[in-house]
């Protein structure tokens, strides 16, 4: 049997259990939000990495990536010949054209491209949305740390590839490869960590020079150093 | 010379009350209704979860421009928010908030205060066409229509309280007043809360004022302090409607341990209003506006047969226990 007046209760009911409940409402500038993993706020530049490849200004569907830069000469070390290398003047991204889909990061072979949660650039004037790679690489600092592997997922390679290395230097054969600028100690590092002759596997356009060496030699990504794979070959 | 000292501090505290309290309600609702939508409400004003946010509403108002349309009844125009708001203050004179505490005590109290509350409802009529827009002569006939429909079984449930009490007098009404009623005139209560509710055109029953339709109705053209003052006499309205409904239906100052402490009844006097002042907000979230003709029919058919049940109900009682 239905009772009359029972809808009417009803409703009263769900605001009052609604009143009982805390808001969901987000306190914005006082408060910040907590973003999920993986937001897409900003896209980073970590400079260092950067080879001037071109690839992200190539495969940007909007073409609002701007790179230009120069070579420069590195002096011979004693015993070798004199190497180029690329040096960034400018990468700028213009984010009034940028549609967030991340294909520059995903393109970035060599990790210069990261997604920071950041959000906060809002300017007056849409031609002030065009950052360059002071603005972008300030957001490094923001990029969150990768998230932890799946444990019931397939281990990564490079971990495998580093155990395999520890092993190998912990048998005492050493480092299979001779250091042919005779720089680097035996003993001291288990993996190499710079690519000492250029790895023919990597993606590279031909015009441009990238096999480099990036200039610290190592790719970092907020302070975890890990080990290219080359020691595998 | 004391005797005149006396009518300025009740005059003062009459006053008071009719300024405090409204802005009390203003602002539960502010927060209640926030918190009933998932929301937080005002946080910002005053620096305490926005207590102070009407303040800053009535500092808002104070500075706008005071605009009459051009085709308007000037002086009808300017008038109608006093009409809609004065009324209020003067029934607060009258009704009782303790066993000694009353603005003044009339004989034919609760003839007077109904005859009173009759004429707010008419600020909203000569807004309505004194405004020259069709939005605000349409708000104020359905305000009218309202009126008319809701009057009768407001005063209709009036009376069965004034029969059962055998006086008009308020404060007699309170004393004469027994826990057992709450039961006998428990459908009067109803009918009487649910028609204030309506002369007061809140939701559900806000037809006349149905902004997503016509524009706040008759209130389309006020802008600045006078349409505050329409505000102030809808919240105004709340205080009195849930006043009068303690005085009349739940005893107003009556309660535990008044006996002891008269001084008590003030705060069940203000205890029970408030009550009912959270119960009108929580009917505005909770029920969606009716419409024109559900409105009607809700007087004619639902609350009149209601209210004249009530009254024969009353008779009966009235006559067997005495």
């Amino acid at each position: 049997m239905k009772i009359p007046g029972a809808g009417l209760a009803k409703g009263l009911a769900v605001t009052m259990r609604t009143m009982t409940r805390r808001s969901v409402t987000g306190q914005y500038p006082d408060v910040k939000p907590e973003l999920p993993p993986r937001s897409r706020g900003v896209i980073a530049l970590l400079e260092e990495n950067c080879t001037v490849c071109m690839l992200c200004a190539r495969e940007c569907p909007d073409w609002c990536i701007y790179i230009d830069s120069h070579k420069e000469t590195i002096p011979a070390p004693p015993g070798g010949r004199e190497r180029q290398r690329n040096v960034l003047d400018r990468f700028d991204i213009d984010f009034s054209l940028c549609m967030y889909c991340g294909i520059c990061i995903e393109a970035c072979p060599f990790d210069a491209l990261f997604w920071s949660p950041e959000f906060e650039y809002a300017e007056l004037d849409i031609r002030d949305l065009t950052h360059g790679k002071e603005r972008l690489g300030e957001w490094m600092a923001t990029v969150p740390p990768p998230p932890a592997h799946d444990d019931s997922g397939i281990r990564p390679k490079e971990l495998e590839s580093a155990a395999a290395a520890l092993a190998k230097t912990a048998a005492g054969a050493g480092p299979e490869r001779p250091s042919r600028h005779g720089r680097e100690a035996e003993a001291a590092a288990p993996a190499p960590a710079e690519p000492v002759e250029p790895a023919p596997a990597e993606p590279v356009t031909p015009e441009v020079a990238a096999p480099e060496a990036p200039p610290t030699g190592r790719r970092s990504l907020g302070g975890v150093v890990w080990a290219p794979e080359e020691d595998e070959r | 010379m004391t005797e005149a000292l006396e009518v300025v501090l009740r005059i003062v505290l009459v006053l008071g009350a009719f300024l405090v309290l409204p802005l009390l309600v203003g602002q539960t609702e502010h927060k209640a209704m926030a918190h009933m939508q998932s929301r937080l409400g005002p946080m910002y004003a005053g620096g305490f979860h926005g207590w102070a946010q009407l303040v800053a509403d009535g500092v808002k108002f104070a500075q706008k421009e005071d605009v009459v349309p051009a085709a308007a009844d000037r002086t009808v125009f300017k008038l109608a928010p006093a009409v809609a708001l004065i009324p209020y203050l003067v029934v607060l004179v009258a009704i009782p908030v303790g066993p000694d505490w009353v603005g003044h005590d009339l004989d034919a109290g609760l003839f007077f205060v109904l005859a009173v509350m009759g004429i707010g409802v008419l600020g909203s009529l000569m807004a309505g066409w004194a405004s020259a827009n069709k939005f605000s002569l349409l708000g104020g006939l359905r305000s009218a229509a309202q009126l008319m429909a809701y009057e009768l079984p407001f005063i209709l449930a009036a009376a069965s309280v004034a029969m059962a009490a055998g006086t008009l007098s308020l404060p007699a009404i309170v004393e004469a007043w027994e826990p057992w009623w709450l039961v006998w005139q428990l459908p009067g209560a109803v009918v009487f809360f649910v028609a204030g509710l309506a002369e007061l055109q809140r939701p559900p029953f806000d037809m006349p004022v149905a902004d997503s339709e016509i524009i706040f109705g008759a209130y389309t053209e006020y802008t600045g302090l006078r349409f505050a003052l329409f505000l102030l006499a809808e919240y105004a309205g709340i205080v009195v409607l849930s006043a009068l409904t303690t005085v009349l239906f739940l005893g107003g100052w009556r309660g535990p341990f008044v006996d002891e402490l008269p001084a008590l009844g003030v705060v069940w006097t203000l205890v029970k209003t408030m009550a009912l002042a959270f119960v009108v907000i929580w009917l505005r979230v909770a029920y969606p506006r009716l419409r024109e003709d559900q409105l009607q029919r809700l007087a004619w058919q639902g609350l009149v047969p209601l209210a004249l049940g009530q009254l024969a109900l009353t008779g009966v009682v009235a006559v067997v226990v005495a």
